[in-house]
Parts: structure tokens; C-alpha cells; sequence
């Protein structure tokens, strides 16, 4: 597969690629989607898992001592979602053990590779050691929400013209930690975006692509 | 993971309360960032986690009075940013831009980053039996000492444990002489910065001098001219995200040329977040040349005793405390 064809940055609608890739769509959606109740917002946004569909496997409570579990109730990628959770669970394995939405990806699991960062609040995080419970009634922003209904956010289509990938597997992280890296205001020189973005590690060496589509991005983002 | 019970009180006090309502096993967490991540290691087993960041109002910064005053909750990405540290007292912007990523910095919290327990590889990954650590197992002994320390501490160190405190952010505040505020089962105290942390001994499980059920509610900084003629010098493996081989906090108080007051706290090498006074003795009424700034580098490390893989950190140590001299005094010249 090409970069151009890599499906963290794709934009087709989810009943598109449900069509397109319907044996491995429904066995993800049947393993994974289990015990999320996600209430229906008004519309889906485009790559949120199978949200409505996960509505309909709520699970009231875990096995074990129901001490160790909880109620949550937070937003994520703008659809109010209500879950019953263990207490150890993380942030990352919440999205993509619960919601489906597996684009946050788990590299270290120690919030040193940068692959499963994920906006809270606006911020940038690493999901993977963040408590999924200190969620609650915060907003959650992940790569599946970032595209909007014209197509692909600036950052992500910059990191296509620039190859800014060659694997994709840090990528979305890449992505979402850019995204924040712009908008904080850090991406004002290559030097900046260097250090700034120093916590998202790539094993294939995209780096000098990785810049550049910042950069490319930044000044698009700036004329907004 | 073991599992645990989890709370999130609303107020400091109701925090203490549920802390000593919980009974043993109990931990306060705030971003989270060492401990999850300690327990995703198998190192901590929390039984009962009370999650001190909802609780409102104790994360604000206030930079207008006498005193610089970051409350616990406050973040390190917000702290780093504020323009009056920025501009006034580099030397604490510095330690926290050249520490952890900026997603971690969102995370973590001024009041928590104090309690950063070592990253001594022994202690992380050892669990459950594959390597003895006395400060994660008391009394199990020590594979650091003799095996593979090119990381460990050379100030401080004990014939049971030798690992480095981690932090930058506690190096610089020890600099700036900072104090915290804490609030515990008997009421709140402060206490100087320096005097939250323990060198090892023989009892390296006991790493901060905090009691059961006492949280860290605030950071105070006095304001000073020396912040100005400050820096948070670090070296590391690689130019960015890296903990410390060797770093040095400066602060000097300058009449001309010649160093009036000096101070100086390293990081990276010791037990503890660690003054250098021998170093900031040579200094003293002495004019700041590249010869004196190297010199009392090396006084800082007359006590250094390295193990098998660690002796370059004495001179390099030596060396990061003169260029961090120089850095200092060139800022602000007028």
C-alpha cells in the first residue's frame, strides 16, 4: 500500500468503507464494540467508529467487584458517550477496545513514543497514560474526528504532499500532536516544531517530511 | 494491573479525608503520568486512587505578589508558558520545556512532577522478582551497584541504592529556593523544597519526607533579581525528550563582573535534587571567567563517587555547571 492509500488519513463516509471492507468492518465491530453505550448524537461524524451501532451492546456493569469499576460520561469526537469502565483502563484502550475508534495507536503503552496522542480539552495527550476515568465529562478529540465534512484537515493532507510517512503507524499521532503543536502557536520555525514535537517518535525516520508538511500546514492553518 | 477503587473529590480537604477514610493502599494521583505509569510496571499497587485534578481552584498561577506561587494542579505546559516566568526566571521555563514531551507536560502537574520517582531501569522493569531493588523491595538488595550504571548517581549514593532523582523542575526550584506547601490529617506545613527529599541510606524505599495522607497543595517561589540572571543548563543522549546525564540550575546575584551570591543545584548525577554549595563557595566575590565558572564546576563534584560506567559524568557534570555559569551571566548584562 501506498502513503496515498493509507487509511488513517482516508476520507470515505463509514457506510463507504463498511461496504469496502465488510468482512473486516464487521468482525471489529463485533469484538470490540462490546459494552459501550455511545447515546446518539445528532449526526455521525465521519469515522466515528460504529458509533450507533455500539449503542445497541450497552453493558451495565463488569464482572468483578463493582468497587473497581465506573460509570463515565464524557464526549468524544462531539458524540456524548456513557460507558462503564474498569478503573484501570486507559484512555487509549477505551477508544480502541471500546469505542471502535482504533486510529490512536499503542506503540510503548508508556507515553513515550507519542503514537496514541489524542486532544483533551484542546490539549495534547498521550491516551495511553491517561485514566480513562479522569475523562469524564471532558471533551475528547481523536483523528477520526478531525477531517470535517470538506475533506481532510490541512495538517493531514500536507503530510500526504509531503510523505510525511512511510509505514503510518505513528502517524495519526503525528497528526493530532501537529494539529496542537500549530495551534499552540510552536510551529513558528523548523527549529520549534523540532523540539516541540521531540515526543513523537517515528522508527522509520519521516522526520525531514514530517517537518516540512508542519510547516506547509501552519501557514494553510494560519489563513483559516 | 491490580485493581483499585477510584475517587475524585471535589476539595483538598475532602481529599485528606477520603486519603485517611481509605485506609492503606491509598494514593493520591494528579496527571498521572509516574504513577500509571508505575503500575502499569507492576512497581505501585494502589488499591484505592484518589484523583486529586477535579478537585477546583488548586491549579492557579499567581505571579503578581511577593512570591511567585504555582498551586499543585497547575500544568507544566501552563507554568512554562507564563510570560513573567518566562521572562524573569528562565531558569524555571527552561527546566520545564526541557523536560518530558509537551503531551506530557498537559498532563503532568508542577505539585506532582516533585514526587517523579527514578527512572533506574532496575527499579522500573525489575518487578516481580527478575531484579532485587531495595528501594522497590526493601532489603532485596541492589543490582545497579555492579551491573549496569552508566545512569546512576555519583552524589549521594549509598551501598543500597544509587539511583538518580529524575527531575528537572526540582533541581531548578532548589536554585530559586522555593518552598512547598503541603496539607495532610494534621493541618498543612511548609517546608523548603530541598527538605521534601531523603538521600537513600539505608532506607531507600522512603524517597520524600511527606507523611501518609499528606498532598503537596503549592510551589513558592521569592522573587529575586538573580531569576533574570538565570539558567537550566541539560545535557542528554539526544538533543530533545531525555532525561538529565547531567544538568545544572544557576542563579547569580551580580555586582559588575564579580559574583555576589551564587546558586547552584545539579541534576542528573545525585540521589536528590542537589545544592552544589562547594561550587557556589569558589564563585563568591570572585569575577565570572570561563577559568573560575569551570573550576567551581569541578568543587561541585569533589565528593563524586562514580561506579563501573558512570565516571564521565564527574566531568561532564564539571563542565555543564561552567558552561551554565556562563549561560547565566551573560543574561541580562547591563
Amino acid at each position: 500500500m501506498s502513503p496515498r492509500e493509507n487509511p488513517s488519513v482516508e476520507t470515505r463516509r463509514d457506510d463507504e468503507r463498511v461496504s469496502n471492507n465488510a468482512p473486516f468492518a464487521v468482525s471489529r465491530r463485533t469484538v470490540l464494540g462490546v459494552g459501550a453505550a455511545v447515546v446518539a448524537g445528532s449526526l455521525p461524524i465521519s469515522g466515528f467508529g460504529q458509533g450507533s451501532e455500539i449503542a445497541d451492546n450497552p453493558v451495565g456493569s463488569l464482572p468483578g467487584d463493582p468497587a473497581h469499576s465506573l460509570q463515565l460520561q464524557t464526549t468524544v469526537n462531539g458524540q456524548p458517550v456513557s460507558v462503564v469502565i474498569d478503573a484501570r483502563t486507559s484512555l487509549l484502550d477505551l477508544l480502541r477496545e471500546r469505542l471502535a475508534l482504533t486510529g490512536a495507536k499503542k506503540g510503548c503503552d508508556h507515553a513515550q513514543c507519542g503514537a496514541c496522542t489524542v486532544h483533551v480539552d484542546g490539549r495534547r495527550v498521550t491516551s495511553c497514560m491517561t485514566l480513562a476515568a479522569k475523562m469524564e465529562g471532558r471533551q475528547v478529540l481523536t483523528i477520526e474526528g478531525l477531517s470535517g465534512s470538506e475533506g481532510l484537515h490541512p495538517m493531514q493532507q500536507a503530510f500526504i504532499d509531503h510523505d510525511a510517512l512511510q509505514c503510518g503507524y505513528c502517524t495519526p499521532g503525528q497528526i493530532m500532536a501537529a494539529v496542537a503543536c500549530v495551534a499552540e502557536g510552536n510551529a513558528i520555525s523548523r527549529e520549534r516544531i523540532q523540539e516541540f514535537m521531540s515526543g513523537n517518535i517515528c522508527r522509520c525516520g519521516a522526520y525531514v517530511g514530517i517537518v516540512a508538511a508542519i510547516e506547509d500546514a501552519a501557514a494553510k492553518m494560519g489563513r483559516g | 494491573m491490580q485493581p483499585f477503587s477510584y475517587t475524585s473529590p471535589r476539595s483538598a480537604q475532602e481529599a485528606v479525608t477520603a486519603f485517611a477514610d481509605a485506609g492503606k493502599g491509598a494514593r493520591f494521583i494528579a496527571g498521572g503520568t509516574t504513577l500509571y505509569d508505575l503500575m502499569k510496571l507492576d512497581v505501585e499497587h494502589p488499591s484505592h486512587l484518589i484523583d486529586i485534578t477535579a478537585i477546583e481552584s488548586l491549579n492557579r498561577i499567581d505571579t503578581g505578589g511577593e512570591h511567585l506561587r504555582f498551586e499543585t494542579l497547575a500544568l507544566m505546559s501552563t507554568v512554562a508558558a507564563d510570560s513573567v516566568v518566562a521572562r524573569d526566571y528562565p531558569v524555571l521555563a527552561e527546566a520545564l520545556l526541557k523536560a518530558a514531551s509537551q503531551q506530557i507536560r498537559n498532563m503532568a502537574t508542577v505539585g506532582g512532577n516533585l514526587l517523579q520517582k527514578t527512572r533506574c531501569m532496575y527499579f522500573r522493569n525489575g518487578a516481580n522478582g527478575v531484579y532485587p531493588c531495595n528501594k522497590r523491595e526493601p532489603g532485596s538488595g541492589c543490582s545497579a551497584i555492579g551491573g549496569l550504571d552508566r545512569g546512576q548517581a555519583i552524589l549521594g549514593a549509598s551501598g543500597s541504592c544509587t539511583a538518580v532523582s529524575p527531575g528537572d523542575w526540582p533541581v531548578a526550584l532548589l536554585a530559586m529556593d522555593a518552598s512547598i506547601e503541603v496539607l495532610g490529617p494534621q493541618g498543612s506545613r511548609t517546608l523548603p523544597v530541598g527538605g521534601l527529599y531523603r538521600l537513600p541510606g539505608d532506607t531507600p524505599h522512603l524517597e520524600f519526607t511527606l507523611e501518609p495522607g499528606e498532598m503537596i497543595t503549592a510551589i513558592v517561589v521569592p522573587k529575586t533579581t538573580a531569576g533574570r540572571r538565570s539558567t537550566y543548563h541539560k545535557i542528554r543522549d539526544r538533543e530533545s525528550y531525555a532525561f538529565a546525564l547531567a544538568s545544572a540550575a544557576i542563579a547569580l546575584e551580580m555586582d559588575g563582573d564579580v559574583v555576589s551570591k551564587a546558586r547552584i543545584a545539579l541534576g542528573g548525577v545525585a540521589t536528590r535534587p542537589w545544592r552544589a554549595s562547594e561550587a557556589e563557595q569558589v564563585l563568591v566575590g570572585k569575577r565570572l571567567t570561563p577559568d573560575i565558572a569551570l573550576a567551581a564546576g569541578h568543587a561541585a563534584f569533589n565528593d563524586a563517587r562514580p561506579g563501573r560506567h558512570n565516571g564521565f559524568k564527574a566531568e561532564l557534570g564539571a563542565r555543564t555547571v561552567g558552561d551554565a555559569l556562563l549561560i547565566a551571566f551573560e543574561r541580562n548584562r547591563s
